[in-house]
């Protein structure tokens, strides 16, 4: 019963996300980690100190440069016969790889998970988390991708042995054309232990840097944003929280200017303490905030980040 | 080039769902149903391939129960020229069964581009554009916010992912599925809604499409279906001074 995990890194570093989806996959067994990418001799030294991991397999190759799906699960499935579990993190790339492994195995994958039961029942929200679904998986090979927010990080004091392996990526179809990434030297969303939000609320783009990127300073803080604000383009993609954007579930949530439709206490709601300001007493975010600030947040704001 | 689009039938996205409280499920009677958010965007993104000349053809298949027929007829409404209907009954059916009958009705209908929305907003699985994508062997653009069309046998797609944005170049044939700022999609003409019901939908049958029941059975068994666990009620604070001194001192966040 071995459990291969599929690293979540960026050829250079390896990604919060591999931890917390290794604490998931150790709940099955031993544990092989596939670290597959491009001149990545650093993400596999990192990879070998996780604890619970007993190999990392290196397959390094141009083609899985930007580890696009066709070509990793090409690679992933010739080795798919050693494994009863083969497990991802739910980061874009993960989501991406592993249903076109689990349709190629004729298995039914099992999506963010966010507890492990047994070796074949697990708990995964369904309806943007309003209900938890228990099920129960009769295929041979699991296919699991794992929610982070809703695990502890393994630890780092492991040396497991690492074996290149050679690269199966199966015929070109897709081919990589350009990345244009967010870069920024606030803390990661997925990983931040503060994490601070807006909304529609925040009118533009201007507003949204002049409000929130100063208490986000302040504080140490990863920002976010609400469909609405990535919507009218106050903030990029990559900051959106909820259903279809990012889970957290930082130590801090605070939300500025969003009303908490379902969607977004979706990506947030997990978090441990929520803060909420908004200027409308009935705004359903309150109704989860632990700390609710009624008050106009082009006030509030300016006045937490001289108060920090 | 024909464009396939698939559609499902969900719970409306502004109803809150009440789980029933023997675990049995989710509460689905008299509740709103309608097409599934993503699954619009891929019909609209689908029309606008055809409207600007890049496809020519629009057809809309949808897996389900025969109430699904609505949800191809609102889809018929923004423009679609036809509809495909697998009608497999009230049963679960599992993304892996949607990707194996959809891979039927595109070596049927043989397009060159399918679209299909990224997730279903009741299951969240994030699976069947994938999973046809892998049993056509084809290329996939997930997540995409932008789709180009180059030639007869190539295709640009920006993808939304956790970084930022991706933009991949895919061999045609290939699934793409929508993120939610591929398009906004258009609100059905009354008109263009009668003229809808008159499009025609064609419904095959398990067997008119060589599959049979066990086919499409479910591998997962849900055990049972609970309510997530709530958060109790917080505290209204009067001020900025004591929303930081109850994060400081109350709950040691700061
Ligand atoms: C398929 C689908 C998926 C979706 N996925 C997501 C998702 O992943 N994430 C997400 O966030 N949304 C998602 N949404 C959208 C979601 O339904 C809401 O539309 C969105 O979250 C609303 O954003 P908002 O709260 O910023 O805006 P609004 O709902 O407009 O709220 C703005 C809030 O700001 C308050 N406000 C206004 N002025 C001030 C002021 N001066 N000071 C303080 N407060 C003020 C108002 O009282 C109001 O509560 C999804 C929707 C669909 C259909």
């Amino acid at each position: 019963m071995t459990t291969l995990l599929i690293a979540d890194h960026d050829n250079t570093r390896l990604s919060s996300h591999t931890a917390k989806a290794l604490t998931a996959s150790s709940k099955l067994g031993e544990v092989h980690l596939l670290v597959a990418g491009h001149n990545i001799s650093a993400v596999a030294n990192e990879a070998a100190q996780l604890t619970g991991v007993s190999k990392v397999l290196l397959v390094d190759h141009p083609e899985l440069n930007h580890q696009l799906a066709e070509s990793m699960a090409s690679t992933i499935l010739a080795l798919a016969k050693d494994y009863s579990a083969i497990v991802a993190a739910a980061t874009t790339t993960g989501k991406s790889i592993l249903p076109r492994v689990a349709a190629q195995l004729d298995v039914m994958q099992l999506s963010e998970i966010i507890e492990v039961v047994s070796e074949d029942t697990f708990k995964r929200p369904i309806y943007a988390g309003n209900a938890i679904q228990t099920v129960r998986s009769r295929d041979a090979v699991k296919v699991i991708t794992v929610r982070t927010a809703s695990f502890d990080s393994a630890a780092m004091t492991g040396s497991a042995p690492i074996e290149p392996i050679d690269a199966v990526t199966g015929e070109k179809r897709s081919a990589h054309l350009a990345d244009q990434l967010s870069t920024s030297d606030r803390p990661e969303l997925a990983s931040a232990k503060i994490v601070i939000s807006g909304g529609r609320a925040l009118g533009s783009a201007e507003k949204f840097n002049e409000v929130i990127l100063p208490v986000a300073d302040k504080l140490g803080a990863a920002v976010g944003a609400s469909r609405a604000a990535v919507d009218s383009g106050y903030a990029p993609n990559d900051w959106q929280v909820g259903q279809t954007g990012k889970v957290v579930s930082p130590e801090l949530y605070i939300a500025c200017g969003i009303s908490g439709a379902i969607q977004h206490l979706a990506g947030m709601k997990d978090s441990k303490v929520i803060v909420a300001i908004n200027s409308d007493e009935e705004a359903p975010i309150f109704q989860l905030a632990d700390y609710q600030l009624v008050a106009d947040l082009f006030e509030a704001l300016p006045e937490l980040e001289r108060s920090l | 080039m024909k464009v396939l689009a698939a559609v499902k039938r969900v719970v409306d996205y502004n109803v809150k769902v009440r789980v029933k409280s023997d675990g049995s499920g989710v509460e689905l009677n008299n509740v709103k149903m309608s097409i599934n958010p993503f699954d619009e965007i891929a019909v609209e993104e689908a029309i606008r391939l055809k409207e600007a000349g890049n496809a020519s053809e629009v057809v809309v298949v949808s897996i389900g129960s025969s109430k699904s027929e609505e949800t191809l007829r609102s889809a018929l409404a923004m423009g679609a020229d036809r509809g495909v209907l697998v009608d497999t009954g009230d049963t679960n059916i599992e993304p892996l069964a949607v990707a194996k009958l959809l891979k039927k009705v595109v070596e049927q209908e043989d397009p060159g581009l399918v679209i299909l929305g990224k997730q279903a907003i009741d299951d969240d699985c994030n699976q069947t554009g994938q999973m046809l994508a892998a049993l056509l062997g084809w290329a996939q653009g997930t997540f995409a916010s932008d789709v180009e069309v180059v030639n007869a046998t190539s295709a640009k797609v920006t993808r939304e992912v956790d970084g930022g944005l991706q933009k991949v170049l895919l061999k045609l044939p290939a699934v793409v599925t929508s993120d939610l700022r591929l398009n906004e999609p258009r609100y059905a003409s009354l008109p263009n809604i009668m003229k809808a019901k008159k499009k025609p939908v064609a419904k095959p049958t398990l067997a008119d499409l060589g599959l049979s029941e066990a086919d499409i059975a479910p591998r997962l068994e849900v055990i049972e279906t609970r309510a997530p666990e709530t958060r109790s009620a917080g505290i209204k604070v009067a001020s900025v001074t004591e929303l930081v001194e109850k994060l400081k001192h109350e709950a040691g966040v700061l």
